[in-house]
């Protein structure tokens, strides 16, 4: 009897196994299977799933998308002192690695730590606008959960709801709500007036719909004052939670969005560029990971007038959840988005 | 990672034309196909060129649009980074917020 042949592969977590064809095959099946069921979205086609399994039943160690179809890399989170210092990090994206937009962004990812420490991160936009041709935007997270106690001002709607005050918790969220699109818009006030080309709101949705609206919220403010400003609006997961459950945006009940509803709310909004996180599964293998994310972002790609830039990153994406991802795993995500969805970067 | 990402599929940066069409997604608001062909028409090239950094070179170079400062062939009389962002403003009609700033705050009239 003649066995099929193993081909290495990545699971979720990055560990590299083998598989058979087949069994990879099985894999990108159950994952479109599972996030159509899910999202309530169609499964994707049989020559989607045929292409994918070109992609991945592979014992390549690297692969790309064919000259002429390369997308922006918009790579938020450019540079963690990797050298030096994060100007010149930005330099090293720039030169060395060829990305088409940078950010400075500092390691307290949110805007409320940000707004403590304006002053100086202005200063670093406006070195970086002088020392880079790249756009260089200012990222990072709405991160609602920081003004709730202790950490902020708020009673902590985590702790007020499985006490039974729903009420509570609600007033609460729409209270943090409001200070967080105040100080959005104080930090970007901020890093304008430094010369920033773009604002990026990375990991929105990650307290829920009161961290999604005021994303949005944040995002129409600023592009009635900015015509001209690049604003990013990446998620958090493939799905808003509704932790206030009742929230709207221009009509729109925020919990519960998928990427193509999340997609609707960023073009109202006035965001440039939406960009769509569906998190790994790291018990999965990468074909089952990626097929799950390519279907609940398809309905979103098909339809959108804005830019998509997937998160392609680190446990998102289809790219395994560890510290450093392998080229293996990192490139077949990349050239999978592209061709499957023609994304306009990531 | 980011390395990977670059070499699998990105459009290169200002070692060809990623800058220019990421500038154009972000102020216009275009999605990818219709940012290369607004960038490809301002700088009169074929949208393949954009990725293209043998091209783009010389495409830069012809309009002043900035060139990386660590290839082995250095420009020292081109424009670079400030002044380079003028010169994209001005060819592909773009509000670049350091550019107007720039001008502002050292008093230079359009």
């Amino acid at each position: 009897m003649r066995l099929e042949p193993r081909i290495p592969t990545r699971m979720g977590d990055g560990a590299l196994v083998e598989m058979t064809r087949s069994e990879i095959k099985a894999d990108l099946e159950e994952g479109t299977r599972i996030a159509a069921q899910k999202a309530k979205v169609p499964e994707l086609t049989q020559d989607e799933l045929d292409h994918l399994l070109d992609i991945y039943a592979s014992a390549a160690r690297f692969t790309a998308v064919d000259i002429g179809e390369e997308v922006v890399l918009s790579n938020d989170g450019t540079g963690t002192k990797h050298i030096g210092n994060r100007v010149q990090d930005l330099q090293s994206y720039e030169t060395l690695l060829g990305v088409d937009m940078v950010e400075l962004w500092q390691a307290d990812y949110s805007y409320k730590a940000v707004k403590t420490n304006v002053a100086h991160e202005g200063q670093s936009m406006k070195i970086a606008q002088a020392l880079l041709t790249n756009p260089v935007q200012y990222g990072a997270m709405p991160d609602l959960g920081r003004y709730s106690q202790p950490d902020g001002p708020i009673p902590n709607w985590s702790e007020l709801l499985p006490l039974g005050k729903i009420d509570e918790a609600r007033d609460a969220q729409v209270e943090a709500c409001t200070m967080l699109v105040g100080d959005i818009e104080f930090v970007a006030d901020a890093m304008i007036a430094a010369g920033a080309d773009g604002i990026d709101m990375d990991t929105t949705g990650a307290a829920g719909d009161a961290d999604f609206l005021a994303a949005l919220t944040a995002c129409r403010k600023l592009r009635e004052k900015y015509p001209w400003l690049g604003i990013e609006i990446g998620m958090a997961s493939e799905f808003v939670l509704g932790m206030h459950g009742q929230l709207e945006f221009d009509g729109q009940r925020l919990a519960g969005l998928w990427p193509k509803d999340q997609l609707r709310m960023v073009e109202a909004a006035g965001g440039s560029i939406y960009g769509p996180a569906v998190n790994i599964n790291t018990g999965k293998s990468t074909a089952w990971n990626i097929a799950r994310a390519i279907t609940f972002i398809k309905p979103a790609a098909e339809v959108a007038t804005i830019p998509v830039h997937v998160n392609v990153g680190m446990g998102v994406g289809g790219v395994p959840t560890c510290l450093f991802p392998p080229a293996d795993a990192t490139s077949r995500a990349g050239k999978a988005f592209i061709e499957i969805l023609k994304i306009d970067g990531y | 990672m980011e390395g990977a990402h670059s070499q699998a599929s990105g459009m290169g940066g200002m070692r060809a034309a990623g800058d220019l069409v990421a500038r154009v997604q972000m102020s216009k608001r275009l999605r990818l196909k219709e940012a290369k062909e607004y960038v490809a028409g301002k700088l009169g090239c074929g949208v393949r060129d954009l990725s293209d950094p043998v091209a783009m070179e010389l495409i830069r170079r012809e309009h002043g649009l900035g060139l990386l400062t660590m290839t082995s062939s250095t420009y020292p009389a081109e424009p670079g980074m400030m002044e380079a962002k003028f010169n994209i403003a001005e060819k592909l009609g773009l509000h670049i917020n350091c550019v107007e700033l720039f001008k502002e705050r050292a008093g230079i009239r359009a």
